[in-house]
C-alpha cells in the first residue's frame, strides 16, 4: 500500500513558463488506495451514444449499484443497460452460470426487440470466477444470429479504471468494423465518444476543409459501423483509447498524433493533424478555422480574467487531466500545482504533456490520502476531483470542480471552449458571490 | 442470475458503511477493487456529508491477484490505523474480495492492533444493504457492549425512586431516510416524558458510547430493519426491553408513548395532549373531505410501508389499494398488514414488477421510494417519498421528521400537497369547458409532462373511431403489458364521448369500473347503456 514508486522527486526550480523538452520529465508513480470509478461507468454515456445497443453487466449487486449511483439523476425510463447479478447458485458451478446467462440474455432480447447490439460487460466477480464472456458472446451470437450482434468487453475494476471502459468497449467493436482496402479512398476516422453536437461541428469543419470521407467511432447506431483499414487515418478525440488505437493500427490504420481538441490551441492542432495528412494548404486551413478560433477566443476572454494565476490541483479521474491541464495553463494562464492521472500514455498525451511547465508535478496512479496531504499543503485555489472528495474538500475551505462533469459535458471543439472554461471558473465565481 | 435494472438496496457492505459513516471514531477497512470506492459519493453527494466516509479500500488490481492481496490488506489496515487512530475498527470484504477468500478478519487479527478489531462476514451474493447494516451494528454492539456484559441470567432491577428512566435510541444510520430528524423528534418526545437518553446509536456515537449501551433501562428501536437484531441481543444480555411500535403517524405515536409508559411506569397523560399535533385537526377540517377514498399505492422498506398504510387509511381517509416492500426479511409483517386493507402484499425487489402493479392499480397517489417517484412521474400520478432508497432531495435543509407528532404534521403536508387541492378540483369541474380549464390540462403543480396531451373528448368529432380500452399511458410503451387473452373490450364512440363528460379526476375510475363490469358480463363493447349500468352497479 505504501509502496510508492517514486521515480524521482521534483519540483525543479526552473521558472514557471518554460516549455518543451518535458518528455523526460519526472513522473510521480503511486500505488496506494485509488479513489476512482471502474470501467463499468462508461456505460452511462456509451448507452446514450450508440442508440440501439444494450449493455448487460455480468456482475454483482455492487456493480449494479455502482452504475445506478453514478448515473444518479439519469433514471428516466427503462435504460439500455442492466446487470445480470451473479448469486450463490451461480457460484456453485460454472456450467450453471453459463446457462443462467443464456436465460437472462434470452429474456432480455425478448423484452427488447429493438436491441441490435448487445455488449456483455465483464466485472471483477465475473473475471475472478473466470466466467468466459467471449465464449458466451460467440455462443449467444449464433443462438440469436440475424437479430442481434453480441460482443463482450471487460469493465472490471481490477482491469480498468473509469474511461478505460470506453476503450475496452471500442476495442471490442474494431473487429466488427467492415475492413476497407488500401486502395479505397483515404478515410478519416474520429475515435472516442463525443456529444452529437460536437461531432456535427467537427463533421462540418472537415467537409469545409475538403476531407469528405469522415467517420466516427462509436457510431450513433450499430447499423452504421464505420469501415477501417489501411486507407484509414484516425484522430483520437479522447486521450484514454490505448487499446482501441492499437487494434486499429493492427488493421493497418494510421494514428495521427495530436493535441486533444480542447480550447483554441488544442482544437486547432487536432484539426491541423488531419489537414496535414490530407495535404490541405495552409491558407485554406487558416481560413476554415478562423471563424471558430475567433469565437472561441472571445468566449475564453472573460474566463482568462477569472482563472489567470489561479493555482490548480488535479486528482486523477478520467485521463483527460493532462489535456485539461494544458488548456488551463496555456489558454487561461492558470498555474498548475499537480496534474494527477490514473494512467499516463505518453504516446497519446505527449503533445499536451510537453506543453506543461516543469514546475507542475505529474503523478500517475494514486495513493489518495497522501495526495490529499499534498493538496492541503499546497492550498490550491481550485481542486479538480471526484464526487467522493469534492464536498469534504469544500468543507475544508477548498474550491472544487467535480471532474465527472468534464467528461459528461460537450467540451471539445472551438464552440465549446467557452463552456469548458466556464466549468472551471464557475466554482470560483460562486465562491466569490456567496456571503454565507 | 437475476436480471436487474435498478436496485432498491446496495450490497451488504454498503450497509456496513452506513453504520461506520454514522459513527465517529470507528474505521472500516474494506478489501475491495477500486471501482467500489464509488460508495463514498453516496455519502458526500446524496447526504452532502462534509467528511469522507471513514473507509479505507485496498483497491487491489488484477496484477495483485494470486500474489499478495492478503499482504496488501494487512498494510492497508496498518496504514489506516496509523493515519486515522480510530477507537475501533471493522474489517471485511466486498463481493470480489469475498471470492478471493483472503479472510480480512484473520489478517487483521494477526496485526494485533491495540484497539478492538471487529471482523464482518457479509455474504455479498446472498444478502443486501439493510441486512448488512443490521449485521454490522449487531457485531459492533456485541463486541463493544459485550465486553461489559453481566453474568448470564442477569435480571434488571427497578430504578431507585426518583431516578429518571434511561433509554438508548437505536437504528439511525448515515444515508437513512430522515433519520437525522427522527432522532431529534423522538429524543424530544422521550425527554418530555421525563426519560433520559443514554446513547443514540449508531448515529453520531463513538465506539466508547456503544460500550455504555447496557447502562440504559430499555431500548427504543426506531428502525427494526437495522437495529432489531442488536436490540434482541441486548435484551438477552442486559435484560433491556425494547419498543416495537414505530412512531410514524399520530395513532402510532400515541401507541409508542403508551408502550414506553408501560415499560417505564411514567405517566403518559401530559404528552398525549400535544398542542403541536396539527394533523388530526387538519384532516378533520372540511377542506380535507376530498381526500376521502383516494386510492393510494404504498411501497418501501417494511417499517415505513406498514406505517404509511396505517396513516393513509386511518389518518387521511385514503383507500390503500396496494402495499408492498422490497425487504424480503420482513415480508411476513407486510403480508399481515396488507390483510387489514383486504389486499395482497407485493413482495419484490424487481422494479418492473412494481411498475406493473402501479399501472394495473391506477392509484391517485403513490407513496414510495425514489424508484416509485420515477414510475409515478412517468404515469402522471402524484407521488410522495416515504422510504429509502434515497436521493439528494430526501435530505432537506429544514427540519422534516417522519416520526412523532411533528412527523405526522410533515406527513400530512407532504402527502397531501402533491394531490390536487380540493378547491382546485371543484373549480376545474365547474369550468371544465373553459379553454383554460379544459380537463386535459394538468394541475399546475404536476408540471407540463404529467397529463397526456390529448384533445378533450368533448371536442372529438361525432364520428370518432372506437378506441381500445386501457389506452396505454406514457411509459406503457416501454414496458410491454401482457395482452388480455380474452381481447380488449371496445368502447363505442358514443360511450367514449359520454365518458369524456365525466370530470377527469374520476374518469379513470369510471373507465375501470365500466370495463370490469363489461368483462364480468362478457360484453364485447361498451355502449352508453353499459356505462350507466355500471355506474348504477358500483354506486355506493
Ligand atoms: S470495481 Fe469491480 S466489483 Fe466493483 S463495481 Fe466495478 S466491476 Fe463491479
Amino acid at each position: 500500500m505504501t509502496s510508492t514508486a517514486i521515480h524521482t522527486l521534483i519540483p525543479s526550480p526552473i521558472a514557471a513558463r518554460s516549455q518543451g523538452a518535458c518528455s523526460e520529465r519526472p513522473i510521480l508513480k503511486e500505488r496506494g488506495q485509488r479513489e476512482v470509478f471502474c470501467g463499468l461507468t462508461g456505460i452511462i454515456w456509451l448507452h446514450r451514444k450508440i442508440q440501439d445497443a444494450f449493455f448487460l453487466v455480468v456482475g454483482s449487486r455492487t456493480c449494479a449499484h455502482l452504475i445506478q449511483s453514478a448515473a444518479g439523476v439519469m433514471i428516466f425510463a427503462e435504460p439500455r443497460f442492466a446487470t445480470a447479478i451473479i448469486d450463490e447458485r451461480d457460484l456453485a458451478g460454472l456450467a450453471d452460470a453459463n446457462e443462467e446467462l443464456d436465460r437472462v440474455v434470452a429474456r432480455l432480447l425478448e423484452r427488447r426487440p429493438d436491441i441490435k447490439m448487445l455488449f456483455l460487460v465483464g466485472s471483477c466477480p465475473s473475471e475472478v470466477i473466470k466466467l468466459d464472456l467471449s465464449r458466451a458472446a460467440q455462443r449467444l451470437s449464433s443462438a440469436h444470429a440475424g437479430k442481434v450482434r453480441i460482443l463482450n468487453y471487460s469493465g472490471s475494476g481490477i482491469e480498468t479504471t473509469f474511461t478505460q471502459g470506453e476503450d475496452a468497449c471500442l476495442a471490442s467493436l474494431v473487429p466488427e468494423l467492415p475492413l476497407s482496402a488500401k486502395t479505397d479512398a483515404p478515410a478519416l476516422l474520429v475515435v472516442g465518444a463525443l456529444a452529437d453536437v460536437v461531432e456535427d461541428q467537427f463533421a462540418r469543419l472537415f467537409t469545409e476543409l475538403g476531407i469528405d470521407n469522415v467517420h466516427f467511432l462509436p457510431p450513433r447506431s450499430s447499423r452504421h459501423l464505420p469501415p477501417a483499414g489501411p486507407n484509414t487515418k484516425f484522430l483520437l478525440a479522447q486521450p484514454f483509447l490505448t487499446d482501441t488505437a492499437r487494434a486499429l493500427e493492427q488493421r493497418g490504420a494510421t494514428h495521427l498524433p495530436a493535441m486533444f481538441p480542447l480550447g483554441v490551441e488544442g482544437t486547432t492542432a487536432w484539426l491541423k493533424a488531419a489537414a496535414a495528412a490530407w495535404n490541405i494548404d495552409a491558407d485554406k486551413f487558416n481560413a476554415t478555422v478562423a471563424p471558430g478560433q475567433r469565437r472561441a477566443r472571445t468566449a475564453l476572454e472573460p474566463h482568462r480574467f477569472r482563472l489567470s494565476g489561479k493555482r490548480v490541483f488535479f486528482f486523477p479521474d478520467s485521463q483527460l487531466e493532462i489535456p485539461l491541464a494544458r488548456f488551463l495553463y496555456s489558454e487561461l494562464s492558470a498555474d498548475l500545482i499537480e496534474a494527477g492521472t490514473p494512467y499516463l500514455h505518453k504516446g497519446h498525451v505527449g503533445a499536451d504533456l510537453d506543453a506543461l511547465p516543469a514546475t507542475t508535478l505529474i503523478s500517475e496512479g494514486q495513493d489518495v490520502d497522501k495526495q490529499l496531504d499534498r493538496c492541503r499543503a499546497a492550498k490550491p485555489d481550485l481542486v479538480i476531483c471526484g464526487l467522493g472528495l469534492a464536498n469534504p474538500l469544500e468543507a475544508e475551505g477548498f474550491t472544487t470542480k467535480w471532474s465527472i462533469e468534464l467528461l459528461f459535458s460537450p467540451v471539445q471543439g472551438f464552440d465549446q471552449a467557452g463552456d469548458l472554461a466556464e466549468l472551471f471558473s464557475r466554482p470560483l465565481v460562486r465562491r466569490a458571490r456567496l456571503e454565507v | 442470475m437475476q436480471l436487474t435494472l435498478w436496485t432498491y438496496e446496495g450490497p451488504p457492505h454498503i450497509g456496513a458503511m452506513r453504520i461506520a459513516t454514522a459513527m465517529d471514531g470507528l474505521h472500516y477497512v474494506l478489501h475491495a477493487p477500486q471501482g467500489d470506492t464509488y460508495a463514498d459519493l453516496l455519502f458526500t453527494m446524496i447526504e452532502r456529508r462534509d467528511k469522507r466516509p471513514p473507509v479505507t479500500y485496498t483497491t487491489f488490481q488484477a496484477r495483485d491477484l494470486g500474489s499478495d492481496t492478503a499482504e496488501l490488506f494487512k498494510t492497508t489496515a496498518l496504514d489506516a490505523y496509523e493515519r486515522f487512530k480510530p477507537e475501533a475498527m471493522i474489517v471485511g470484504a466486498s463481493c470480489t474480495a469475498e471470492l478471493i477468500q483472503d479472510d480480512p478478519g484473520g489478517l487483521a487479527k494477526a496485526l494485533a492492533l491495540p484497539i478492538p478489531v471487529i471482523p464482518l462476514e457479509l455474504p455479498a451474493y446472498q444478502k443486501k444493504e439493510n441486512w448488512g447494516a443490521a449485521e454490522t451494528f449487531y457485531q459492533i454492539v456485541r463486541a463493544l457492549a459485550g465486553a461489559h456484559a453481566p453474568a448470564p441470567g442477569f435480571k434488571r432491577t427497578a430504578r431507585l425512586d426518583g431516578a429518571s428512566p434511561t433509554c438508548n435510541i437505536l437504528g439511525a444510520t448515515a444515508l437513512g431516510f430522515r433519520h437525522r430528524d427522527d432522532v431529534q423528534e423522538i429524543s424530544k418526545l422521550l425527554t418530555s416524558m421525563g426519560i433520559t437518553v443514554n446513547v443514540v446509536a449508531p448515529y453520531g456515537c463513538r465506539p466508547s458510547d456503544i460500550a455504555r449501551l447496557g447502562e440504559a433501562d430499555f431500548n427504543v428501536v426506531l428502525y427494526p430493519e437495522i437495529a432489531g437484531q442488536a436490540a434482541q441481543w441486548l435484551k438477552r444480555t442486559f435484560d433491556q426491553p425494547f419498543t416495537k411500535v414505530i412512531p410514524i403517524g399520530v395513532g402510532a405515536t400515541r401507541d409508542f408513548i403508551a408502550e414506553v409508559a408501560g415499560i417505564t411506569g411514567v405517566d403518559p397523560a401530559p404528552v398525549f395532549a400535544q398542542p403541536d399535533a396539527r394533523s388530526p385537526w387538519y384532516t378533520r377540517s372540511v377542506d380535507s373531505t376530498y381526500l376521502t377514498g383516494k386510492r393510494v399505492f404504498i411501497f418501501g422498506d417494511a417499517s415505513h410501508a406498514i406505517a404509511a398504510a396505517r396513516v393513509a387509511s386511518k389518518e387521511l381517509g385514503f383507500t390503500v389499494v396496494g402495499l408492498g416492500t422490497y425487504s424480503r426479511e420482513f415480508a411476513r409483517d407486510v403480508r399481515e398488514a396488507a390483510k387489514l386493507y383486504g389486499i395482497e402484499a407485493l413482495i419484490t425487489d424487481d422494479y418492473l414488477d412494481v411498475e406493473q402493479a402501479v399501472q394495473a392499480l391506477n392509484p391517485e397517489l403513490v407513496l414510495g421510494t425514489q424508484m416509485e417517484r420515477h414510475i409515478a412521474k412517468r404515469l402522471g400520478v402524484p407521488c410522495a417519498v416515504i422510504s429509502a432508497p434515497v436521493h439528494v432531495q430526501d435530505f432537506p435543509a429544514r427540519y422534516s421528521p417522519q416520526m412523532g407528532f411533528e412527523g405526522a404534521n410533515v406527513l400530512f403536508d407532504t402527502w397531501v400537497h402533491p394531490l390536487m387541492m380540493g378547491l382546485e378540483e371543484h373549480l376545474l369541474a365547474m369550468f371544465r369547458n373553459d379553454f383554460e380549464f379544459h380537463d386535459a390540462a394538468a394541475p399546475s403543480h404536476l408540471g407540463k409532462s404529467a397529463a397526456p396531451a390529448k384533445p378533450p373528448a368533448h371536442q372529438a368529432p361525432p364520428d370518432a373511431q372506437p378506441v381500445f380500452a386501457d389506452t396505454p399511458q406514457a411509459g406503457a410503451s416501454i414496458t410491454p403489458v401482457e395482452a388480455d387473452a380474452s381481447g380488449p373490450v371496445i368502447w363505442l364512440a358514443e360511450a367514449e364521448k359520454e365518458l369524456g363528460k365525466i370530470p377527469f379526476f374520476v374518469r379513470g375510475k369510471a373507465r375501470r369500473n365500466t370495463e370490469r363490469y363489461a368483462a364480468d358480463l362478457k360484453l364485447k363493447s361498451i355502449s352508453i347503456e353499459t356505462l350507466y349500468d355500471a355506474k348504477a352497479h358500483f354506486s355506493r
